[in-house]
């Protein structure tokens, strides 16, 4: 896998030659600015089917091992 | 009965179904019982475990049975993304585009199979096998929507839903001789669709015929609080009518036809003919020029898979899909994401992060987004002269499964000319336009090739009105794919 990524990044450091001073940055290609909603209060997904996908769930919460075993 | 019924398209069977002639159950049914010879799908409504998907009695689309890539969410049916990470999961909730669908009263026939997280351009990175070219079943279908192109193809499915984010829904449409829309980004939402690259992500329709495609968008394209990237299509989505194509400018840019990376000359010489019938058909055909556009794989290269390696950071074993359990918190992260992901998503997060690493920020992500500016203004520029631009929407036929299996880099070229639109943000369709030999030298059957044709953002209606006038002088035939004659 070294190699293979090795040649994609050899192709795609052929944008090194491009000159590009002074031109912007594209972080998204919409002529939109701040989307705003009304802050209205609303249902969201309830507890129990939020954990139904759970591999390990325990009660109301999602279960991991501890982080120092 | 049945059998003809797979003939028709989605605007024919809704006229014979409201004239007393068909019945929504027999259509819906001549698809559902054929036999998946190229494992389009992953799962069909037939089966017994999961509880049927409701939908609208009536509607625009009441009836209409509809194939859905396995990226959209859809409660209660599994959804992978063609991922062993999310083998078993069944989401809690409908994608909106599914949901408007559903609303005018669309059935779902399955869920079709792809690339793993839609990284691909021959359905070869799925965790479930293979899709196979229903044109001839050595070859791969295109990606990363290889199922959904192939369901329309092979007549198990008289439209589909996929996702394009370079190349995945008009690539596999061009390789599987169908029609393949990428919608204007924001034109759809996203909402409940499994994110691969945020800024480029875009949903569209597979069809058989253009007016179909206009029929799918009217009913998917709309704003969502859920995702404030969609905007829908403001002026809407027509019907297309035209005969010809007077008063139209097309340009041809070089860089993405002729001179494009690995032409086939059976590829170049359809796409010739049709340069040549635009002409006939009244339109104003000259060269355009897309200077920056043959940096777009590079650009993509980047930008995609950065965005990816943020995405995909939530499959960690806790919330829902696969968990490997291990001693600590590090280690289970480190089994589950190992074993959860195959190569392609592995190869593509590393490239991401590295691209986003602080030493290399500039050199990488940061020149891609600049790169990125010089293709969108490129089209800006080109549409100060022009209308329309065409270009081939593959440089090859479909290929042999296996045959760029292993070396990522020709795989990626599969989009060549394909990425540019997705970077700039702008609609494009595939259509079909003709078969070709195979650049291999095969002796095997004539492959389906592909007429890409874009247009500036939301300019959707003209697109298609467009690519209606070429299917009807094109003349396509694609019964073969089907499994027979007409």
């Amino acid at each position: 896998m070294a190699e293979e990524l090795s040649g994609i990044l050899g192709h795609v450091e052929t944008i090194s030659e491009l000159d590009l001073e002074g031109v912007p940055p594209t972080t998204h290609v919409e002529d939109l600015v701040n989307v705003l909603r009304p802050d209205e209060v609303k249902p969201s997904l309830e507890r129990d089917r939020a954990l139904a996908g759970a591999p390990d769930p325990a009660g109301d919460s999602f279960r991991v091992p501890s982080p120092q075993a | 009965m049945s059998g003809d019924a797979v003939e028709l398209t989605v605007a024919e069977a809704l006229e014979r179904i409201g004239a007393g002639d068909l019945s929504p159950g027999e259509w819906f049914g001549s698809y559902a019982s054929r036999d998946d010879a190229v494992a389009a799908y992953l799962w069909r409504a037939d089966d017994p475990d999961s509880a049927p998907v409701e939908s609208a009695a009536s509607g625009p689309l009441a009836g209409v049975p509809v194939a859905v890539k396995d990226i959209f969410c859809v409660e209660g049916l599994p959804a992978t993304a063609g991922s062993r990470i999310l083998e078993g999961y069944v989401p809690p909730y409908t994608a909106t585009a599914v949901e408007r669908l559903l609303g005018d009263g669309a059935r779902i026939l399955g869920k079709t199979n792809m690339d793993e997280f839609a990284m691909g351009s021959s359905n070869e990175n799925s965790a479930y096998g293979d899709v196979l070219n229903p044109w001839d079943t050595s070859r791969v279908p295109g990606g990363s929507s290889g199922g959904s192109a192939a369901a329309v193809a092979a007549g198990l499915a008289p439209c589909a839903i996929g996702t394009d984010t370079g190349g995945s829904i008009r690539q596999p449409a061009a390789l599987c001789g169908v029609v393949g829309l990428k919608p204007t980004y924001g034109a759809i939402s996203r909402s409940g669709m499994i994110a691969f690259a945020s800024s480029l992500d875009q949903c569209g329709p597979f069809t058989r015929d253009v007016r179909d495609a206009a029929l799918l968008m009217r009913s998917m394209a709309a704003p969502d609080p859920l995702d404030s990237t969609a905007v829908g299509i403001p002026e809407g989505v027509e019907l297309p009518s035209r005969e010809d194509l007077s008063g139209l400018r097309i340009g041809v840019p070089r860089e993405l036809s002729t001179d494009a990376e690995g032409i086939e000359p059976g590829v170049r010489e359809v796409f010739e003919r049709m340069v040549a019938l635009c002409e006939e058909m009244g339109a104003e055909v000259d060269e355009a020029h897309l200077p920056h556009a043959g940096h777009g794989i590079s650009a993509y290269y980047v930008l995609a898979p950065a965005e990816a390696s943020a995405n995909l950071a939530r499959y960690d074993g806790v919330r829902y899909g696969k968990r490997v359990p291990a001693d600590d918190l590090d280690a289970m992260y480190e089994a589950t994401r190992s074993d959860g992901f195959g190569d392609e998503v592995k190869r593509r997060i590393m490239l991401g992060t590295y691209a986003l690493s602080s030493g290399f920020y500039d050199a990488y992500y940061g020149r891609a987004q600049r790169v990125r500016t010089r293709i969108a203004e490129d089209f800006a520029t080109a549409y100060e002269s022009f209308d329309l631009l065409i270009t081939p929407t593959s440089p090859t036929v479909a290929f042999g499964l296996g045959e760029r299996a292993a070396d990522p880099l020709a795989m990626y070229m599969s989009d060549y000319c394909t990425v540019p639109m997705s970077l700039a943000g702008i609609p494009a369709i595939s259509i079909p336009a003709g078969l070709a030999r195979p650049g291999d030298g095969s002796t095997g059957p004539e492959l389906p090739v592909g007429l890409q044709i874009a247009g500036p953002a939301f300019s959707e209606t003209l697109i298609l009105d467009a690519a209606h006038a070429v299917e009807k002088a094109v003349g396509f035939d694609g019964a073969a794919a089907r499994g027979g004659g007409s």
